[in-house]
């Protein structure tokens, strides 16, 4: 069993980016990531494993650093919260269209624009479905605990560079700011500058040696047609991530006549509904979807046709409930619940949500 | 008409082109300084002898295509981007050359924060800036660095400072700055300026390659096409008129 | 067994490492435990609260709506938190600064005067260790062995030197609370 510790969230990002031989973080400080990169900056990574750690002038500036260094084969990634995610939205399709692997973590607090501080999940559209401009994809996982936090640091690596594409972890102000315990994996060796090489000197900027041609990181095509190949072939890249790429958690699913499905912090919030409903006789359960990109419709579909309907509980207005009903195509009645702008529901205010919308 | 093949023999060889450029014909226009540029970048790079340690970083504007004609690993940077792009290469592979190269749209207008602080950090690479005073590939419209009262596709009465302020002397700016080591005005448009302006390419890469902070070289440079003259009017309105803004010679060199 | 807890009070005052030692000693117990922080851009001053669940099994919800117990510690945390205790649940306040008491029957109300005592004591710092005994004795769900280690954890290596005298407080603290009134 590895080191346990009781961290916050935030930390634990920083704690697992260096466990995992991760070589570059970039960032800008918002709230509520801030620790992220304070507890890098602490505990000086480039003094153990090698690992760079920078504090760009800008989001702007960050996302662009990461790009930099996602061209040169490394292992790199950055954090921030909403506002500092929309400015680096124009990164992400740049790192996509070049097809890039990188991390992204978003605290996610609540907007629109400078809005609040407190815990949203209203960055869900803006994660999944694109953010930045031209058709391409995020790949994008919703950790619900400080462990899936650490977790998730290595899974989203991997992710990448399997398909060379960026991965958004889409976390919030509640699993970033929390504590809770947290089994922390063993230090991992950065790859050599030689093993970097050999695994991704192919296309990445490695320098020009004469055993190959030049590499040329880029997403700018001039020819249409071109660029319509170039786009397919990334989509057959985005088919393959949805077949083999889909996760989700099912609690109490078995026998429910109702079904919740939410995401992150929200699904813990919701677990404790589930306890309330079924004491007082009713069975409902949970899927919680954790890739929310790619989405498990074909699991809430199958699971939902045998309910009498589905609550999407989210801390937004009403965004991962399209993806809901889109699944679930009309079979069961699918209705949202929401808190907005930092506000946090509690486990009984979604009972009586589920209660008024749903049970009836 | 017939056709007269010479072989090449060690003799006879006077010039040959520097393996460090592709055989890819250049978009350039005919008269541009990029092409000139792009030429003594490779020669110097050929001559250190650094080809592998070496990655490129692109801008968008005409030399977005740089990647194009120099045969090295190249990044292309989202607009005004490329200095934090190079930030990260060159904290990921510190023993590698890393250098950018830059429109005056690209590093002077929309970059500018990216460039303030990558000069501000005294990273170790260099920065090829090229100044024509205007947006070339976009078809011409007005630059910081546009004169007053020169015309353009968005000033085209030509700029007002109570319109559109002043034009924006980069390299003025940043010497004052303690990361960086070297800052220089060249230009490309007779041959003693090319060898003078590759003399300075050079001192700029081995700079970065000593860890000496961040070499800054600008080149005063024409866009015929843009301006809208011939390029022999071009070399000369440049010299009447952009030198006289942006004077030449080294602003720092420390 | 689960514990749900709120503390408040003004930035400053501990509010956030009393319910640090708390979840860090739990967790050493064997117990899962979540730590949830009110944040803000207040840094000292204003007001900060700390949700902490210590359970014997996987804690769900880490937010929660009725607390079994609520410790206060300024007027304002009073009056937003008074109304958050379960019924049957434990309300704990300093009286210091204290004008408007609470007024509810249905729950157990326990007063502990450790701004006094540590005044007398001319250490203000052993603040929130005494409070954090106080609840002990209250709800002794963590053996002391293990709140030793986990203010240990909880404090930076550099007031180590202060754990003997924070032990003490811990003790204190359970010998000073008082129950005021009793659950109807």
């Amino acid at each position: 069993m590895g080191e346990v510790k009781l961290m916050k969230g935030n930390e634990v990002i920083a704690e697992a980016a260096i466990r995992c031989g991760a070589d570059g973080y970039f960032g800008y400080p918002i709230t509520p990531q801030s620790e992220v990169m304070e507890t890098l900056m602490e505990r000086k990574p480039w003094e153990t494993t090698g690992m760079v750690v920078v504090q760009a002038e800008s989001e702007v500036s960050s996302i662009n650093m990461v790009y930099g260094g996602a061209a040169c084969g490394k292992k790199v990634m950055t954090s921030s919260s909403s506002p500092g995610i929309s400015l680096m939205c124009e990164g992400l399709t740049y790192l996509a269209g070049a097809e890039l692997p990188c991390v992204v973590v978003n605290v996610t607090r609540g907007g629109p624009g400078l809005g609040t501080i407190q815990p949203a999940q209203s960055d869900y559209n803006q994660a999944v479905k694109g953010g930045g401009h031209g058709d391409y994809k995020t790949i994008v996982l919703a950790p619900a605990s400080v462990q899936e936090m650490h977790d998730f640091v290595f899974d989203a690596f991997d992710l990448a560079f399997k398909y060379r594409n960026p991965v958004m972890i889409l976390s919030d102000g509640v699993i970033g700011q929390m504590m809770e315990k947290v089994e922390l994996a063993e230090q991992r060796p950065r790859w050599t500058d030689e093993e970097v090489r050999q695994m991704n000197g192919s296309w990445a900027t490695t320098g020009k040696t004469a055993d190959r041609d030049y590499n040329i990181i880029t997403s700018l095509e001039l020819d249409p047609y071109a660029q319509e190949q170039f786009n397919y072939k990334i989509f057959e890249k985005y088919a393959r991530c949805e077949a083999e790429e889909v996760r989700y958690e099912e609690y109490k699913c078995e026998d429910a006549d109702y079904l919740i499905v939410a995401f992150g912090s929200s699904a813990r919030i919701c677990k404790e509904t589930i306890e309330m409903a079924r004491a007082e006789g009713y069975k409902v359960g949970l899927i919680r979807p954790i890739t929310l990109w790619p989405f498990p419709s074909k699991k809430i579909a199958e699971v939902a046709a045998k309910t009498k309907g589905v609550l999407v509980a989210e801390l937004n207005m009403g965004q991962m409930v399209d993806d809901v009903r889109l699944a679930v195509n009309g079979a069961v009645p699918v209705e949202h619940y929401g808190r907005t702008g930092g506000a946090v529901y509690s486990p009984d205010q979604v009972y009586e949500a589920l209660k008024n919308k749903i049970i009836k | 008409m017939a056709e007269y093949i010479v072989e090449k023999t060690k003799e006879n060889l006077v010039y040959s082109k520097t393996p460090v450029l592709t055989d890819k014909v250049m978009h350039y226009c005919p008269g541009c300084s990029h092409g000139t540029i792009h030429k003594l970048i490779a020669e110097v790079i050929d001559e250190m002898g650094v080809q592998e340690k070496t990655i490129g970083v692109s801008p968008v504007g005409c030399s977005v295509f740089a990647y194009n004609y120099l045969n090295i690993d190249w990044i292309q940077a989202a607009h005004g981007r490329a200095a934090a792009v190079a930030t990260a290469a060159h904290r990921l592979y510190p023993d590698k050359l890393v250098f950018t190269y830059q429109g005056d749209g690209d590093l002077a207008a929309i970059g500018t924060a990216e460039s303030i602080h990558v000069c501000n950090r005294g990273e170790s690479i260099a920065v090829f800036y090229v100044n024509n005073a205007i947006y070339g590939m976009t078809g011409g419209q007005m630059s910081p660095n546009t004169l007053i009262g020169m015309k353009t596709a968005t000033c085209p009465y030509g700029r007002d400072p109570q319109l559109h302020g002043y034009p924006y002397k980069v390299a003025n700016f940043v010497c004052q700055l303690p990361g960086v080591c070297y800052v220089t005005r060249q230009s490309v448009h007779t041959p003693a300026a090319v060898r003078k302006a590759k003399k300075a390419m050079r001192k700029a890469l081995e700079n970065s390659l000593a860890g000496k902070g961040l070499s800054f070289v600008e080149f005063v440079a024409t866009c015929n096409s843009g301006w809208k003259m011939s390029p022999v009017q071009a070399n000369k309105w440049m010299e009447e008129n952009l030198v006289a803004e942006y004077p030449l010679g080294d602003i720092k060199d420390e | 067994m689960k514990q749900e807890l709120i503390i408040a009070g003004f930035g400053g005052q501990g509010v956030l490492s009393t319910g640090k030692i708390l979840a860090y000693s739990g967790m050493l117990q064997g117990y899962e435990v979540t730590w949830l922080p009110s944040y803000g851009p207040e840094m000292r001053g204003g007001t900060a609260n700390v949700t902490v669940v210590v359970s014997d099994k996987p804690v769900s919800s880490p937010i929660v709506h009725k607390c079994d117990t609520v410790i206060v510690l300024n007027q304002q945390s009073l009056d937003k938190f008074e109304a958050s205790v379960r019924p049957g649940g434990n309300l704990i306040y300093d009286t210091n600064g204290i004008t408007t008491h609470p007024t509810r029957k249905d729950i157990n109300i326990y007063t502990i005067n450790a701004t006094e005592e540590c005044a007398k004591m001319g250490n203000a710092r052993l603040f929130n260790t005494m409070i954090l005994g106080g609840y002990l004795k209250v709800c002794p769900i963590v053996d002391m062995e293990y709140v030793k280690v986990g203010l240990k954890k909880s404090l930076p290596e550099r007031a180590w030197k202060t754990l003997p005298a924070n032990e003490q407080a811990i003790l204190h603290g359970g010998e000073i609370i008082t129950l005021v009134h009793k659950a109807e």
